[in-house]
């Protein structure tokens, strides 16, 4: 198990480097010249060559590449082609809005997308399970700009108008700074998130769920005496979590490298929007921090999800 | 009174196709110690019945009285079945590589059951889960205690399901078809286990199972089912050396030899009738050799056969005809032929 482990470990960090290079090569083949779209329209060839030999952009590939990987080995993901800021101050100073986003959405959807799914597996067909059926169809189809501008309309400016504000529209303020308009920022972005995404997390325990409950063990476990309670969460749901864990790792880790449209309509200035604004302005070296920030944690929450499989369940562990 | 009184047990599950009638007028009685025997071909009822006693059926309508120890279970709300299940009547179920939990060790399954039951320390119900294990001759029980259920062998894993069964000290066992998935030594030692067990315990069992060799080994007695209903019920050496119902005779008769030992019951020739539409009259009378004209329009009440003390057969044929003797079935088939007129020849009609 433990070598099994590290054997993705190397293969995650081989996964990071071919992402790093793919990055870098598309953005050469790609026809366009950062020096030219930050001089601007009207700026003489000879303020173009100096940008570019600023930046570095007249050397080789190879050399260019040299550098950037050399930064890379010792944590430095270069500077930013515009302000000259260091990727990772950019970085760093991006994540707090995007973490505090894709965790509080991930828990809100997980025991609401889980919980909706136990009730609807064990009443399967009932009034509840059609409800939640339809929850479920909404969720899906619902795209998330959709979701953000309703709640925004209903919660921020229907309740501003009747004088409750207990939502504001947009914008984040550091946890640090002040833990409650933290929290109060960030309702509207969770229920966002959390919404269009439950629903997958509703179908996905819902079937494993009914699934587990015609297995065998469940009728021991009935015969037994135990209650129905127990049968269901304790025998049911523990095997029926497998599916919903693998997902819930692939979720949160892609979500950590940036949530662009919710942030974006909910203007938390979060990495979704510093990828957004980095890929316009043609910013090298911020959109290659970006892209490999986001590949770690898709990588390292597999890794996760893979540690845990051994966690639940024993004949991973044993074998 | 009987430890367990079933009377007019009916099962029926509404499907999208129709009603799957599985169980239709059961009734049997065990007593206390005793072993019944509940034999059939593949889907005659036999689960079904089991599960019903202890409420385990689910979305199926049930009808009749499941009288345990005088009081009915099918009457009692869902706190008081789960007061009885596992606690007064356990049950081994046919696939030990199923029955248990994937994700628990053995042993917390085991205290699980008792801790449902008994109000006593986790210290207590571990102890007694090794003890159970030992019981059942699991080696090394104090070790095997905390493996989980893929580190042991089938075999090894029946073992650890009617330890569970027994932890409790059940009045009542059930075991369906405890032995089927399991190879042919393994099953002889899980019989013999069974069979020992409830010697030493006194429990009372009902054994499910295809297999004539268990009947002729464990059984007192013995309930014969067909397409949801008992079409015979005597004590052991009765239903061997005189069956009356021609379903039971041609199970016995299909087995070389005079009397069944270790053999598997063969399905009859044809299919089983559906339990949708079940054939009208007898509903073994497409099948059956001996089939008269009342037959197709009559369906046979139990009825007592002349010989044996609770010998009931559900079959109109006289109540002497008893046997697997070449001579009785020569009588059998004269009787059916004189009572067969609108019929031609011998054998099946078309299901109407
Ligand atoms: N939940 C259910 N819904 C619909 N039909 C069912 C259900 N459970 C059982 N049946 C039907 O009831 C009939 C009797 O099934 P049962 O499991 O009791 O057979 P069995 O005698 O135990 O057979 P086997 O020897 O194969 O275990 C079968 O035709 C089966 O398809
Ligand atoms: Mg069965």
């Amino acid at each position: 198990m433990i070598r099994f482990l590290v054997r993705r470990t190397v293969f995650g960090i081989l996964v990071l480097w071919l992402i790093s290079v793919a990055t870098f090569l598309l953005f050469f083949v790609a026809p366009h010249d950062p020096a030219r779209v930050i001089t601007g329209r009207l700026a003489t060839p000879e303020t173009v060559a100096l940008v570019r030999h600023r930046l570095g952009l007249d050397q080789p590939v190879l050399t260019q590449y040299g550098h950037f990987l050399n930064g890379l080995i010792h944590g430095n993901l270069g500077y930013s082609f515009y302000n000259s800021t260091s990727v990772n101050y950019l970085i760093v100073s991006r994540l707090p809005p995007t973490v505090s986003l894709a965790l509080g959405g991930a828990i809100i959807w997980l025991v609401t997308g889980v919980l909706i799914g136990v009730l609807s597996a064990t009443r399967a067909r009932s009034l509840f399970d059609r409800v939640a059926t339809i929850f479920v169809l909404t969720g899906l189809s619902m795209p998330t700009f959709l979701l953000g501008l309703l709640l925004i309309y209903l919660l921020f400016f229907r309740l501003h108008l009747a004088g409750v504000t207990w939502f504001p529209a947009g914008g984040y303020v550091p946890l640090s700074q002040n833990p409650a308009a933290w929290a109060q920022h960030m309702v509207l972005p969770w229920i966002t998130i959390a919404l269009v995404t439950a629903a997958t997390y509703t179908r996905l325990t819902r079937s494993s769920l009914l699934e587990t409950l015609s297995e065998d063990y469940i009728r021991t476990a009935r015969a037994k005496g135990l209650s129905e309670r127990r049968v269901i969460y304790r025998h049911g749901l523990r095997s029926a979590m497998t599916p919903v864990v693998t997902q819930f790792g692939i979720d949160v880790g892609t979500l950590l490298g940036g949530v662009i449209v919710t942030e974006t309509v909910f203007g938390l200035g979060g990495l979704g929007q510093l990828a957004v604004q980095s890929v316009t302005n043609q910013d090298l070296p911020v959109i290659i921090g970006i892209v490999l920030l986001a590949a770690f944690f898709i990588v390292v929450s597999n890794l996760i999800v893979d540690a845990l499989y051994a966690v639940l369940d024993p004949r991973v562990r044993l074998s | 009174m009987s430890l367990l009184e079933v009377r007019d047990l009916e099962v029926a599950f509404h499907t999208a196709d129709g009603t799957v009638r599985a169980v239709d007028r059961v009734s049997f009685t065990i007593d206390g110690g005793q072993t019944l025997a509940v034999v059939g071909e593949s889907g005659s009822g036999k689960s079904v019945t089991a599960l019903t006693l202890l409420g385990l059926n689910r979305g199926a309508e049930v009808a009749g009285t499941v009288l345990f120890d005088g009081v009915d279970l099918l009457a009692m709300d869902d706190e008081a079945m789960r007061a009885v299940r596992g606690n007064q009547i356990a049950m081994v179920f046919q696939d030990p590589l199923s029955s248990l939990h994937p994700l628990y060790r053995v042993g917390w399954q085991i205290e699980e059951a008792i801790l449902a039951h008994r109000d006593v320390p986790r210290q207590q119900a571990r102890a007694r889960a090794v003890e159970l294990l030992d019981l059942v001759g699991i080696p090394e029980p104090a070790r095997r205690v905390d493996d989980y259920p893929h580190q042991f062998s089938g075999g090894m894993r029946q073992r650890a399901m009617i330890a569970m069964a027994l932890a409790l000290d059940p009045r009542l066992l059930i075991a369906d078809e405890p032995t089927t998935a399991l190879d042919a030594t393994v099953q002889a030692q899980i019989l013999d286990l069974i069979r020992r067990l409830q010697g030493e315990l006194g429990t009372a069992l009902i054994i499910i199972t295809h297999d004539l060799g268990i009947v002729a080994d464990l059984a007192d007695d013995v309930i014969v089912m067909y397409a949801g209903r008992v079409v015979e019920r005597a004590d052991r050496r009765t239903l061997y050396y005189h069956p009356h119902h021609p379903y039971t005779v041609g199970l016995l008769r299909s087995v070389p030899g005079s009397v069944a030992r270790a053999a598997r019951l063969q399905p009859i020739p044809g299919q089983p009738p559906s339990l949708i539409r079940l054939p009208s009259g007898c509903r073994f009378h497409p099948h059956c050799e001996f089939v008269m004209d009342r037959c197709v329009d009559h369906d046979p009440p139990e009825l007592r056969v002349l010989g044996g003390l609770h010998h009931g057969s559900a079959c109109w044929l006289p109540g002497e005809m008893v046997g697997t003797d070449d001579d009785t079935h020569r009588r059998r088939s004269a009787y059916a032929g004189a009572h067969r007129q609108t019929l031609v020849g011998s054998g099946s009609t078309a299901v109407p």
